[in-house]
């Protein structure tokens, strides 16, 4: 994604990280162009930790290197790397105040008068008169804001936040995701956001990076990731996604395939790269993309459209939206939200129905991988 | 997992050499162990290798000592002092299950029904150690005086007839009897009792009485059940650091005791530095501490707990 | 009985040990304003504060208070220097015979205290070491060595390692990172293993008389006067320890509350 590699991107090459026998993360290449927010997304245990920990200097990569700009850092302790960052659960210095805290990073380098700036960040996060407050005073909000003024305080090259949001309720995060967002427009550093959660990484980062088991699975700007999934893992752990067993029976401008007797149609871009008619494919398509009809209405459903019946087994009133789980021979447990606009009293469970929807809406996988990769299970609730 | 040999996803992955950690960092650990691990060794783990080796000597002052690998010491020092090695398990012993006795009350108390106090019970169980404990222990020569009120109240309760009946006290005096060196023995240690039981009763969440009241047990029962078991720990550690130090003590018996109550510590307080029996003492001191670790051992392997410190 | 006293039973043993507990201390403080008749402080007879007025009237009593002063001071000193070491590498690093230096750090602390002294005094007999300060001073040092590794142990693992990574992030090097971060959080635990090793120094009677050859500490001088005669001034001293350091506990309880009250009102 970055043609022109400007001065102030990230670049990591051939990085990788082992614990003895054990692979944190797989020798991986990214570019973070300059000014950029991006998000390292994944799963605890995936390695996105490890690689933001690279970047900032405080875990040595095993191969590879870290380059700002046209500068290797690699070799540099983290104390001398123009990169700060935003650590889990903030890492407030305790026997500090606010006003000190922010002002570390100065004082350390030899800033002599450091009250003008401090007093400036603690208005850019809307702290001002907390400045002689401990950390433990401080509620997990403002706790937050305190590490990111910290950190940025010192102009870095890149700002690196490690699951920045994780400690806070839900409200709390919705509002500091803005909050976020909002500083980094203002104050344009290049942002490098290390989170779990799929909808934060979604509704803050530009770029957005999958990883999975040391590796990066996918990357690209948030709505190409959710509509155009390369890997099952990615279609399962950004939001919901449908994936049925198809056999391949044509390939042209459209892919033609067959699951359960019915016939599906995707566009071949949206297909990973070797399809071939006899072989197998997983058909995609998201919950909210589809339309539900009674089998009384199917002649209405207009024709060019993917479709496939199938029974309700369960419904769930969500408020703004009803969710359907339908069983067919196309697969089962099929999901499919439907705005709750003009609700048809007929769809019950038991109701015979046909789902339809826009083959452009429909993408392909590789059928070879784990249908249920990434998909949130009861343990590990993700 | 393990291997990195498939697909390094993009070009340019092609991996340099692997780095190691610098051998200046990896030597920091042991150059912050070294002044006070040697510390240790020269002056802990040596002597007892010296000890060992004095056990085994024999000698005179005038001609020194020689190790000449007489065991027979050991016997002839079981032999001589096996009266004192009783009395010190016998007293040391009963201390211990003392301090448990009057301890976990008080322990008790502090933890779940002191509320705003706590801090001042914790104070006045801490606070005593502040004055010298060998001024303190003299003080009860006093508080036992012969005629005095604690053992005129002994005598009118009839304590005395049956600590007497055990050989425990005398006629109508505490003073220069077992009980005054149990007494001594308990009083000195409660506190190193008190306080392991006070952290393992308070880490107790009191959500767990409220769930075994609410599951039918009585109170008795709550604190068999639920209670006791999870003090374990701290009454488990409580007396380890009771019975050690009572073990090898010889101030109480000395202060407080008569030359029938000596305990094994002060015989070898007493072969080291009156009689200059070194070798003798050395292997009393060797016996204690073999005692003392088999005792530790046996009861750490019944009451189960194995996280001690 | 009264179901008052079933419910509050525990609360009545509770109070019961804290009399015996705290009764000789009532005692020495009492027997501070005693005028004995003989040699001996342990039966009452006349009030007096003549032993207040004059505490070091005793020969050589401030004299051994003086030594035991200057070698707990020392003792500290030189422990929790070793200790905090010690601490940091068993905490902060992974390194071969762990087990072997843990070990080492318990044993001390789980040994009759009249065993370490005899055989701490075989060494110096067999070393040719003249008994005295010096011998004294090794001896404590090494007792109180282990507690203080306890004490500050608990400290730092308690401590979040993140602190000192964002300090590092922050641009403080290694030797600021510690001295601005990690000695100031790991320090009250510092204090508290110094705190104890000077009470534990200061008292110290047994391993102390088998090496001090002819210097006298005050317990030894305790130790002592109870075979030649007690004099008054033992209690005075032993009073006012306690009044000192009860008096301190207060004054540092009173003072925390404050700062706390403070901050609230910020």
């Amino acid at each position: 994604m970055t043609d022109t590699p400007t001065g102030g991107d990230v670049r990591l090459t051939g990085i990788s990280k082992t614990y003895g026998s054990f692979t944190a993360v797989h020798p991986l290449d990214l570019t973070v162009p300059e000014g950029s927010f991006f998000a390292l997304l994944g799963a605890s245990g995936c390695g996105k930790t490890t690689t933001l920990r690279m970047i900032a200097g405080l875990e040595e990569p095993t191969t590879g290197t870290v380059l700002l700009g046209d500068r290797d850092v690699t070799d540099l302790p983290p104390h001398k790397r123009p990169v700060n960052t935003v650590f889990q659960s903030y890492a407030l210095f305790p026997h500090l105040d606010v006003h000190e805290n922010i002002a570390f990073g100065l004082r350390r380098r030899g800033v002599r008068s450091v009250r003008r700036q401090v007093d400036e960040m603690l208005e850019l996060v809307q702290l001002g008169d907390k400045a002689r407050h401990r950390p433990h005073q401080l509620s997990g909000g403002q706790q937050q804001r305190v590490a990111v003024a910290r950190a940025l305080i010192n102009h870095p090259r890149v700002l690196l936040l490690d699951e920045p949001l994780g400690a806070l309720d839900l409200k709390l995060r919705r509002r500091m995701q803005l909050e976020l967002k909002r500083i980094q427009t203002e104050v344009g550093i290049t942002f490098v956001h290390v989170t779990h959660d799929q909808e934060e990484a979604m509704t803050m980062a530009d770029t957005v990076a999958v990883m999975n088991a040391g590796r990066v699975e996918q990357m690209g700007a948030p709505a190409e990731l959710y509509d155009n999934p390369r890997t099952t893992f990615v279609a399962n752990f950004l939001g919901t996604s449908n994936l049925i067993e198809a056999e391949v029976v044509e390939v042209g401008a459209d892919v033609v395939a067959t699951a359960g007797g019915g016939t599906l149609r995707l566009p071949a871009d949206r297909c990973p790269a070797p399809v071939r008619a006899g072989g197998r494919l997983l058909v995609g398509i998201r919950p909210e993309k589809i339309t539900l009809a009674h089998a009384d209405d199917a002649d209405a459903i207009p024709s060019g459209r993917n479709r496939t019946a199938g029974r309700i087994a369960d419904t769930s009133f969500i408020g703004v939206s009803t969710q359907y789980a339908v069983d067919g021979p196309a697969g089962t447990g099929l999901q499919v939200y439907e705005q709750n606009i003009e609700r048809d009293p007929r769809l019950v469970p038991g109701a015979e129905v046909v789902l339809h929807w826009n083959p452009a809406h429909t993408f392909g996988l590789d059928a070879a991988q784990d249908v249920e990769a990434g998909a949130p299970t009861v343990e590990g609730a993700a | 997992m393990t291997t990195a040999t498939d697909t390094p996803p993009r070009a340019g992955a092609a991996a340099p050499a692997v780095r190691r950690r610098s051998a200046r960092r990896r030597l920091v650990p042991y150059w912050l162990l070294l002044p006070g691990v040697l510390w240790l060794l020269v002056f802990f783990a040596l002597p007892m290798v010296y000890q060992a080796s004095t056990s085994v000597q024999t000698g005179s002052l005038e001609e020194g000592f020689r190790v000449t690998w007489h065991f027979p010491t050991y016997w002839e020092a079981l032999r001589d002092y096996h009266p004192q090695f009783a009395k010190t398990l016998l007293y040391a012993g009963t201390a211990t299950l003392l301090c448990l006795l009057l301890g976990y009350p008080l322990a008790y108390l502090i933890a779940f029904r002191a509320g705003r106090w706590r801090h001042v019970l914790l104070v006045l169980v801490i606070a005593p150690f502040f004055t010298s404990f060998l001024i303190r222990t003299l003080a009860w020569k006093t508080i036992l005086a012969d005629g005095g009120a604690v053992v005129g109240a002994l005598d009118a309760l009839h304590v005395l007839d049956v600590t007497g009946r055990l050989g425990w006290t005398e006629g109508d005096r505490v003073l220069a009897t077992p009980l005054a060196v149990i007494c001594g023995l308990t009083y000195n240690f409660l506190p190193f009792m008190i306080l392991p039981l006070y952290t393992s009763l308070e880490r107790i969440d009191g959500r767990l009485h409220e769930a075994a009241r609410d599951l039918y047990a009585s109170p008795a029962a709550t604190f068999r059940k639920v209670t006791l078991p999870l003090s374990m720990p701290g009454v488990v550690s409580g007396t380890l650091l009771t019975f050690i130090p009572a073990s090898g003590d010889y101030v109480n018996a000395e202060l407080l005791g008569s030359t029938d109550t000596k305990m094994i510590g002060n015989v070898i307080q007493g072969q080291f530095l009156r009689v200059l029996d070194y070798p003798t003492a050395a292997a009393l001191s060797f016996l204690l501490m073999a005692v003392v670790l088999v005792t530790v051992t046996v009861y750490i392997r019944r009451a189960g707990t194995e996280d001690l410190v | 009985m009264p179901n008052w006293i079933r419910r509050n039973l525990v609360v009545l043993a509770g109070l019961l040990t804290l009399v015996y507990l705290t009764l000789p201390n009532v005692v020495v403080l009492v027997f501070s304003f005693n005028r004995p008749d003989g040699r001996f402080n342990y039966t009452w007879r006349r009030f007096s504060a003549d032993a207040w007025k004059d505490p070091c009237g005793v020969p050589d009593l401030c004299g051994a208070l003086a030594l035991s002063l200057q070698l707990a001071a020392w003792a500290t000193l030189g422990a929790t220097v070793l200790g905090t070491m010690i601490a940091f590498a068993l905490v902060r690093y992974r390194f071969r015979a762990r087990g072997a230096v843990n070990a080492l750090i318990f044993l001390p602390m789980s040994m009759p205290e009249v065993v370490m002294a005899a055989s701490l005094l075989t060494l110096f007999l067999n070393m040719g070491a003249e008994l005295g300060f010096w011998t004294v001073l090794i001896a404590h040092v090494m007792f109180c060595l282990s507690f203080v590794v306890v004490a500050v142990k608990a400290r730092v693992t308690a401590m979040d390692p993140r602190l000192e990574e964002a300090a590092r992030d922050l641009y403080a090097g290694p030797v600021q990172t510690f001295l601005r971060v990690t000695l100031p959080i790991a320090a009250p635990g510092i204090a508290a293993g110094a705190l104890l090793a000077f009470a534990l120094s200061f008292d110290d009677f047994v391993i102390t008389n088998f090496n001090a050859g002819s210097a006298v500490t005050f317990p030894m001088f305790v130790w002592g006067s109870a075979q030649r005669g007690t004099p008054v001034q033992i209690n005075v001293v032993g009073t006012a320890m306690f009044a000192v350091a009860v008096l301190a506990v207060v004054a540092g309880q009173l003072l925390t509350a404050r700062r706390k009250r403070a901050e609230e009102h910020h």
